[in-house]
C-alpha cells in the first residue's frame, strides 16, 4: 500500500517537473513545423531554381561576364571592409572586456547603433555625406575622388554595416574569460602586445574566426546600404546582391537563383562553421570555468 | 548563487584597478574608428534633418502615402514579432529542454536568416509564396489568402529576418534557469502549467521581451527580402525604406531625409529601451 502510494508520489514528481511525453511530442512537431516552412523552405527553394533547368543553364548564368564583375567587386568590398573591422573588433572588446571605465555601457550602445539603423538609411547617410550637394561630395570630386556610384561608397557603406559584428562576437567571450591570464603574464614582465598575442588571441582564436565568418557573409550579402549608394552601373559597381536583383527584375529567374546558390552555400558554410566551432567551445569554455 | 555572488565583487573591484596595459590605445583606437564610420555620418543625417525646418518636416512627415509606409512598416513589423515571440520562445524551448535526432542541425539552422542575405531570401520567399508558387497557390486555393504581392507578404519577409533574435536571446536564460527551482515547486505540490507560468517565465520575460524588440526593430529597417515579395505599390504594400529609395531616386533629399529620420528617432528609443531592460533583467536575476 505504502509502496504504490510513494512509487505514484514519484511519478507525479517527475510529470511535474518534465512534460508528458505527448506534450513534449506535440511541441516538437510545433517546432519542428515552423521552422521547416519558414527557413528550410526558402532555402531548398534557391537550390530547385538554381539547379531545375540543368547544370548547363546554371553553370551558363555563372559565366556571365557581370556576374564575373560582381563577383571580384564582391570580394574586393569584403576584403578591405573584414580586416578594419577585425582591428577594431579587437581593440574594442581589449577596452571592454579588460577595463572597468564611466560610460562603458554607452559605449557599448554606440558600437551597437548600425544594428538599429535600416540598412537603407545607412545607404542615406552616405549619400547625404557624399552626394553632389552635400560639403564633401564637390570637394573629394575637385581632387578626382569619386565616392558615391563608385566603389569607395560601396565600401564604406558596407563597412558602416558590418561594423559591430567582430566586436559583438568578441566581447561577451572575453568578458566571460576575465583577465586574470593576462594580468599573471604581464606581472610577469611580458610585454602588452606579447600579452595579448601569447595569452589572449590563443583564448579568443575560434569566437574570433566565427565573428570574422559572420562579419563576411554580412559583407558580401549586403543589399539595401550598398543598393542606395552603388548607382546600379552593371558590370562597375554591381555586388552579387544586387546583380541577382537585376536578373530577377529581367525575369531571369534561373540565372538569379543561380547567383543567389552562390551566397545560399556560403551562408551554409557559416552555419556550418559556427556548429563546429561551437562544439569546441564548449569545451574550452568548461575547461575556463573549472579554474 | 550566493557562493559566487562574492567572488563576483572581488573580480570587479580588482579590474578597477588594472595592471593591464593598452587602455589610452584601445580606448583612443576604438573612439576614432567609432566616430570617423558612425557617429559622424549619422550626425551628418541630424544635421540635414534639422535644416529642413518644422514646416517642411511635418509637411513630409504627415503627407499620406509617407504616413501609410511608415503604418505598414511599423504594423507588418509589430505582427511579426509577435509570431517570432510566441513561435521563438518555442523553439528555444524544445531545443534546450528535448533531445531528439537532428536537434544540432535545427539549431544550426536557426540562424540562417543572420547568414542569408537578403535579397537571397527575398527571391526565394518570392517564388514560394507567389500566386502560382507552392506555398501561395495552396495557401490560396485551401484559405483563400494570398500572400504573394501584398501586406501579408511583408510580414511573412519579416517573420523570416527576425525570427533568429527570440530564440537566441531566449536560449541561453534557459539553458541558465536552475532546474532546482522547478525541483522545489514540484515538490511543494505545483502543477507543471503553474511551475511553468509561475516560476520559469518570469525568470525568461525580460530575454521574451528583449528578443521581440529586436526582432520587431530588424523588421522596421528591412528592405531587401521585402521589394520582391512585395508589388511596392502605395499606398498596398510600400514600405518605408522604399519610399526612401523612390526619394532618392528623385533626388529628393529633403523627403528621404525625412523619412529616415522618423524610422532613426523611433529605432534609437527602441535601442535605449531594450538597454533598460537589459541592464533591468541583469539586476533582477543576477546573471551575465
Amino acid at each position: 500500500m505504502s509502496d504504490t502510494q510513494s512509487a505514484k508520489q514519484k511519478k507525479s514528481a517527475r510529470l511535474a517537473i518534465g512534460e508528458g511525453p505527448g506534450t513534449k511530442l506535440v511541441l516538437i512537431i510545433a517546432a519542428l513545423t515552423f521552422l521547416g516552412l519558414m527557413l528550410i523552405a526558402p532555402l531548398l527553394v534557391v537550390f530547385v531554381e538554381a539547379f531545375g533547368r540543368g547544370i548547363q543553364v546554371y553553370l551558363d548564368a555563372l559565366a556571365l561576364p557581370d556576374t564575373a564583375a560582381a563577383l571580384q567587386l564582391t570580394l574586393l568590398v569584403a576584403a578591405i571592409a573584414v580586416p578594419l573591422n577585425l582591428v577594431f573588433g579587437i581593440a574594442a572588446a581589449w577596452l571592454i572586456a579588460k577595463f572597468d571605465f564611466k560610460g562603458k555601457s554607452f559605449l557599448l550602445t554606440l558600437i551597437d547603433l548600425p544594428f538599429a539603423v535600416s540598412p537603407v538609411v545607412s545607404g542615406l547617410i552616405f549619400v547625404l555625406l557624399f552626394g553632389a550637394n552635400s560639403a564633401l561630395g564637390p570637394i573629394l570630386d575637385g581632387y578626382g575622388i569619386k565616392v558615391l556610384f563608385a566603389v569607395p561608397g560601396i565600401v564604406i557603406a558596407t563597412i558602416f554595416i558590418t561594423f559591430p559584428f567582430i566586436a559583438r562576437e568578441l566581447i561577451p567571450l572575453m568578458q566571460q574569460q576575465g583577465s586574470s591570464e593576462e594580468e599573471a603574464a604581464v606581472s610577469l614582465g611580458a610585454s602588452g602586445w606579447r600579452t595579448f598575442f601569447q595569452v589572449t588571441l590563443p583564448n579568443v582564436k575560434w569566437g574570433l574566426l566565427y565573428g570574422v565568418l559572420l562579419c563576411n557573409a554580412r559583407a558580401m550579402g549586403e543589399f539595401g546600404a550598398v543598393s542606395v549608394v552603388s548607382g546600379h552601373i552593371r558590370g562597375v559597381t554591381n555586388t552579387l546582391p544586387l546583380h541577382i536583383e537585376i536578373l530577377y527584375n529581367d525575369n531571369k529567374a534561373a540565372a538569379a537563383f543561380a547567383v543567389a546558390s552562390l551566397l545560399a552555400a556560403l551562408a551554409l558554410i557559416t552555419l556550418a562553421a559556427k556548429t563546429v566551432l561551437e562544439a569546441r567551445f564548449a569545451g574550452s569554455l568548461a575547461a575556463q570555468r573549472r579554474h | 548563487m550566493t557562493a559566487t555572488a562574492p567572488d563576483g565583487a572581488q573580480t570587479n573591484r580588482w579590474r578597477r584597478r588594472s595592471v593591464l596595459p593598452g587602455f589610452g590605445l584601445s580606448i583612443g583606437y576604438t573612439i576614432a574608428y567609432l566616430s570617423l564610420v558612425v557617429l559622424i555620418p549619422l550626425a551628418g543625417l541630424g544635421f540635414r534633418s534639422a535644416t529642413l525646418g518644422w514646416d517642411q518636416f511635418w509637411k513630409i512627415a504627415f503627407d499620406p502615402r509617407v504616413t501609410s509606409a511608415l503604418q505598414l512598416s511599423f504594423g507588418a513589423a509589430l505582427l511579426a514579432a509577435v509570431v517570432n515571440t510566441i513561435f521563438g520562445v518555442l523553439v528555444a524551448w524544445v531545443l534546450v529542454r528535448y533531445r531528439f535526432p537532428g536537434r544540432r542541425w535545427l539549431d544550426a539552422a536557426v540562424d540562417l536568416p543572420f547568414a542569408l542575405p537578403t535579397a537571397v531570401a527575398g527571391i526565394a520567399l518570392a517564388t514560394l509564396y507567389a500566386p502560382n508558387g507552392p506555398f501561395g497557390a495552396l495557401l490560396d486555393d485551401w484559405f483563400g489568402i494570398k500572400v504573394g504581392f501584398t501586406s501579408i507578404g511583408v510580414v511573412m519577409a519579416l517573420i523570416f529576418v527576425g525570427l533568429p533574435f527570440v530564440v537566441r536571446t531566449v536560449q541561453p536564460v534557459l539553458e541558465e534557469i536552475d532546474r532546482e527551482t522547478e525541483e522545489v515547486a514540484a515538490t511543494l505540490g505545483a502543477r507543471r502549467w503553474r511551475t511553468v507560468t509561475q516560476v520559469i517565465f518570469p525568470a525568461l520575460f525580460p530575454a521574451i521581451l528583449t528578443g521581440f524588440a529586436l526582432s520587431f526593430a530588424r523588421g522596421v529597417g528591412e528592405y531587401g527580402s521585402v521589394i520582391f515579395i512585395a508589388s511596392n505599390l502605395p499606398f498596398q504594400s510600400e514600405i518605408a525604406p522604399l519610399l526612401i529609395v523612390i526619394k532618392l531616386e528623385e533626388n529628393n533629399y529633403a523627403g528621404a531625409t525625412a523619412i529616415a529620420t522618423i524610422m532613426l528617432v523611433i529605432s534609437f528609443a527602441m535601442l535605449f529601451v531594450i538597454n533598460l531592460i537589459q541592464a533591468a533583467s541583469r539586476r533582477w536575476f543576477g546573471h551575465e
